[in-house]
């Protein structure tokens, strides 16, 4: 019996029917439905597509959503590698709890850290009750927003720079010592050198997250036209209005922007690879 | 001999070396650590705190009595009905798709696999404004189901179709590197000692992907029962009928009934938790994300 499409005779059964299937579900649910999305918005008159994506209301939105998205996983890049350093080199009570909480990001709905970020860092919150008399306002602010993108970015560096920090030989930090070097140097020589790869896969997928989200940020964020407003939310207006085709511009737009990130993911983890590969 | 004066200038000779500890050395540790769990305990453990500190604001009556409300009883019995439609159906889905990708070669492989994760990289309010697009009155079978009566769009079928699409790729990724590391051997000397093709996956790679499998189903679940966004677009937000449990938490919330909005939310941090712990004891039987 010969199979379509196999590279190789195979004795185990069920190429066929599992590849059509695993084929027809993805078109059915994921490929039809984005399909549909860019249909739409290339059924727009193309003048009327561009003054809809280059309204000023949208482009203060994408504004907003990348300005919060990038000083979040700027922040995630920081504290998340000492978060993960924390926990692959340094022993303390609680160091098992902690790694465990680290993926609380990924199991809590977001809508319950939206309303549970947003009573926190309200000026009466727990938090934000210290922060109010220094003047600094976090709730319904671009501040909030970006406190609700840095949490649900966070497990996405930590996770990825983990591992890396683990791969740094300890032998060659010593060595260094040995023959002199500072701490500060062999950090900078060694260590960061080697975390780099991951450190920068960990920013773009915390980045590409924190662009498209949604519901922990709408809580917090206050949602002012042209001041507070995220893109994702723009969408849901223009839906809540029955402008189906300013949507799908908008939509279209979201969804380019992932591509590219999953590109600059994809490059990233090809490029870590290699110069793993070379440092061996 | 080596007098006591000698001794201490070894030991403070010592302490300069590398591999042992010094002063500096330790004040360095210790900041890098307070800096994180400051980080964590603002992010993290505030927030989680925050949302039972106040669901039980007013007691334990008020609480409980939270969920004697018809909503919120309407809302957990959607949340749980998408996800016991959307579960099963993925994880039938990530266990073919693995099968079909670990167990063979072919063109296009790579190209499967990116296709397969691409939901992770949509917006969730695009994921569910495809769907409006596709079924909504306007949109390309709106026609056609108005025709027949047939309401996808503000109704279940749209929460669970949403649901399914930000979900996709849970179970598959998780089984697909697993199932490529493990290999064929062992199926193959199964099926060349003539066992049949069901009969080699339940009692031959089932056993062997059991761990990564549940790993995928509590993360999947924990997604499907939590989603917002996507679902939010869908949905229509029709209280006691189409509002899942974060929709209804939304409703409650903007209404100022931070009592019955925070009781729902601690019943999804509860979910999150449980989570979290099953994906812990998972990850000590030995298993390892790949």
């Amino acid at each position: 019996m010969k199979m379509v499409g196999q590279k190789e005779p195979n004795v185990l059964p069920g190429f066929g029917i599992t590849l059509g299937f695993t084929t027809f579900f993805l078109c059915a649910i994921v490929l039809l439905p984005l399909s549909a999305l860019v249909l739409k918005a290339g059924g727009m008159d193309f003048a009327r597509f561009v003054e809809v994506i280059t309204s000023p209301r949208a482009v203060a939105s994408y504004r907003l959503s990348f300005g919060a998205s990038m000083v979040a996983a700027i922040m995630n890049m920081v504290f998340g590698f000492a978060i993960a350093w924390s926990l692959v080199r340094y022993d303390f009570p609680g160091r098992k709890f902690v790694d465990a909480i680290i993926d609380l990001p990924f199991a809590l709905p977001t809508a319950v850290s939206g309303i549970a970020l947003t009573t926190v860092f309200a000026a009466n919150g727990w938090i934000g009750q210290y922060l109010e008399p220094m003047g600094i306002k976090v709730a319904y602010t671009w501040i909030g927003i970006t406190v609700a993108l840095t949490l649900i970015g966070m497990p996405f560096v930590v996770r990825t720079v983990q591992p890396a920090i683990q791969e740094v030989q300890r032998d060659l930090e010593d060595a260094a010592e040995t023959l002199g070097a500072g701490r500060f140097y062999v950090f900078r020589r060694i260590v960061i050198p080697t975390v780099l790869p991951a450190l920068l896969t960990g920013f773009t997928l915390a980045f590409a997250r924190a662009v498209g989200e949604y519901g922990s940020v709408i809580f917090i964020a206050g949602n002012m036209p042209m001041k507070t407003e995220i893109t994702p939310l723009l969408i849901v207006i223009r839906l809540e209005e029955f402008d189906y085709a300013g949507a799908a511009a908008l939509g279209v737009v979201m969804l380019s922007i992932s591509f590219v990130m999953l590109l600059a993911i994809n490059l990233l983890q090809v490029w870590g690879r290699k110069r793993l590969m070379v440092s061996r | 001999m080596a007098g006591p004066a000698t001794s201490e200038a070894i030991a403070a000779e010592l302490a300069t070396r590398p591999g042992h500890t010094n002063k500096r050395a330790m004040l360095v540790r210790w900041l890098v650590i307070a800096m994180s769990m400051a980080f964590l305990g603002a992010l993290l453990a505030a927030p989680l705190a925050a949302v039972f500190a106040t669901a039980l604001h007013s007691g334990l009556t008020a609480y409980f009595q939270s969920f004697a409300d018809p909503d919120t009883r309407a809302a957990i019995r959607l949340t749980l009905t998408t996800a016991a439609v959307v579960v099963p159906l993925n994880t039938i889905f990530g266990i073919t798709a693995a099968w079909c990708i670990a167990k063979f070669e072919f063109r296009g492989k790579s190209m499967l696999i990116t296709l397969i994760d691409l939901p992770l990289a949509v917006s969730p309010v695009v994921s569910g404004l495809i769907y409006v697009l596709l079924f909504g009155a306007n949109g390309w079978f709106g026609a056609w189901l108005q025709e027949h009566e047939i309401s996808i769009v503000y109704a279940l079928p749209g929460i669970i179709l949403a649901t399914m699409f930000v979900t996709f790729p849970y179970v598959a990724r998780e089984l697909i590197p697993l199932m490529q590391q493990l290999g064929n051997d062992e199926e193959e000397a199964a099926i060349t000692l003539g066992a049949g093709g069901w009969f080699t996956f339940f009692h031959v790679t089932l056993p062997r992907i059991r761990w990564g499998l549940v790993y995928g189903v509590i993360l999947c679940n924990a997604r499907a029962m939590g989603e917002f966004g996507a679902v939010s677009v869908v949905s229509g937000n029709i209280r006691g009928l189409t509002t899942t449990m974060p929709l209804h938490i939304e409703i409650l919330y903007n209404e100022y009934n931070f009592v019955g909005a925070f009781a729902v939310a601690s019943m999804l941090s509860m979910l999150a938790v449980v989570t979290l712990i099953i994906k812990t004891l998972v990850e000590r039987s030995g298993y390892r994300r790949r």
